[in-house]
């Protein structure tokens, strides 16, 4: 039987096929989704913030953040047995919820979120195949680490996979 | 620069929130009474420290549509203020305002969302006018901003404000009726220096 597991918000999961991972409601956040084709496993990161280093108090979440967040969920997938130099990303999320958060610092942390998220991925060497981020709407988004499919679903617009 | 973090907020302090939230939802509800010209009622607001997945449970899961109000706020202290309503009670109190003139469905045309912005607007100003006069600090908002979107999504802005101090959201619930019952949720986002403000010019800390 396979099952849909689910990721919360500033967490990390890690799956093998025939499973799937969820998180719901994407907004500012990211969903890094990785998978490795051959092994079939995959692996979807729910990130908040950019970057752990400038946030004080970060209270040990390493999942809330890209920088952090990513290279655990990379760690976490080689250690069922997925291959770093076969791992290929997808993303989803970083939108701007409110028109005036763009007057601030902290307003724009979606785009930040993406521009983190695909840093630390070239870093790490991973490329990403595909991404639907930005724009000023919520998605709820499903992986498929059997097909690589990355289901976003939005409020009044229709289903998509990338 | 402030060595308070979320995580040391005190016993006091959450009484003090609940205090300011009651009053503020009281002024709230007296606001909304006139302008809808009939009786509001109120619980006792629950003020909650929430960690983040816990939170869309709370209002009906992640993928609940809800409207969001968000508001800068300025003076004294800075930050933000959200107030959140799921959308079908969100077209209830529209329709009241518009006499039943609403269009049907749960959608919003420009008209009701206008309306609906109005509405935040009393709700949200008298819950600050209750926090300037406890405090006596000056707070001004900058007009609302409002989406209609998933709750997870709406939420994940103050979530990532609060995200800066800590792994953890402070809110207030509070619930009113009129024919039927309204959830409506405050988020208070006080920049981590307008924390001690408020602490000290409340005499708690």
């Amino acid at each position: 039987m396979s099952e849909i597991i689910k990721v919360g918000m500033a967490d990390l999961k890690v799956c093998a096929s025939p499973d799937g991972l969820t998180t719901l409601g994407l907004g500012s956040c990211v969903g890094i989704a990785i998978r490795d084709p051959m092994a079939k496993i995959g692996g979807l990161a729910h990130i908040m913030l950019p970057n752990s280093s400038v946030i004080r108090g970060s209270e040990g979440n390493i999942a809330k953040f890209a920088d952090t967040g990513i290279v655990e969920l990379v760690r976490q997938m080689e250690a069922k047995g997925a291959k770093r130099n076969r791992m290929t990303a997808k993303l989803a999320g970083g939108a701007m919820m409110f028109a005036f958060q763009n007057k601030s610092e902290l307003g724009r942390v979606g785009d930040k979120n993406v521009d983190a998220s695909k840093q630390i991925l070239a870093k790490l060497g991973i490329p990403i195949l595909a991404e639907d981020t930005r724009e000023n709407y919520g998605r709820t988004v499903i992986f498929y680490p059997e097909t690589g499919d990355y289901v976003i679903k939005a409020v009044g617009k229709p289903e998509k996979i990338i | 620069m402030s060595e308070l973090s979320l995580k040391h907020v005190t016993q006091n302090y959450f009484d003090v929130l609940k205090e300011i939230g009651n009053i503020g939802a009281g002024n709230a509800m007296t606001a909304l009474s006139q302008m809808l010209q009939c009786k509001v009622d109120m619980q006792v607001p629950q003020v909650r420290l929430m960690e983040f997945h816990e939170v869309g449970a709370l209002m009906g899961g992640e993928e609940q549509l809800m409207i969001g109000i968000y508001l800068a706020i300025e003076g004294d202290i800075t930050g933000s203020i959200m107030f959140l309503v799921k959308q079908d009670s969100a077209k209830h109190l529209v329709n009241k305002i518009m006499m039943g003139m609403a269009s049907e469905g749960p959608d919003f045309n420009e008209m009701e969302i206008s309306a609906m912005k109005e509405v935040s607007n009393i709700i949200t100003g008298a819950y600050l006018n209750s926090l300037s006069m406890l405090t006596n600090l000056k707070i001004y908002p900058s007009p609302p901003d409002l989406a209609l979107d998933m709750a997870g999504a709406i939420l994940s802005v103050p979530a990532i404000e609060f995200g800066t101090m800590g792994d953890h959201i402070l809110l207030i619930q509070s619930q009113f009726y009129d024919d039927v019952a309204i959830d409506g949720y405050f988020i208070l986002i006080p920049d981590l220096e307008s924390y001690s403000k408020i602490l000290k010019a409340l005499g708690v800390m």
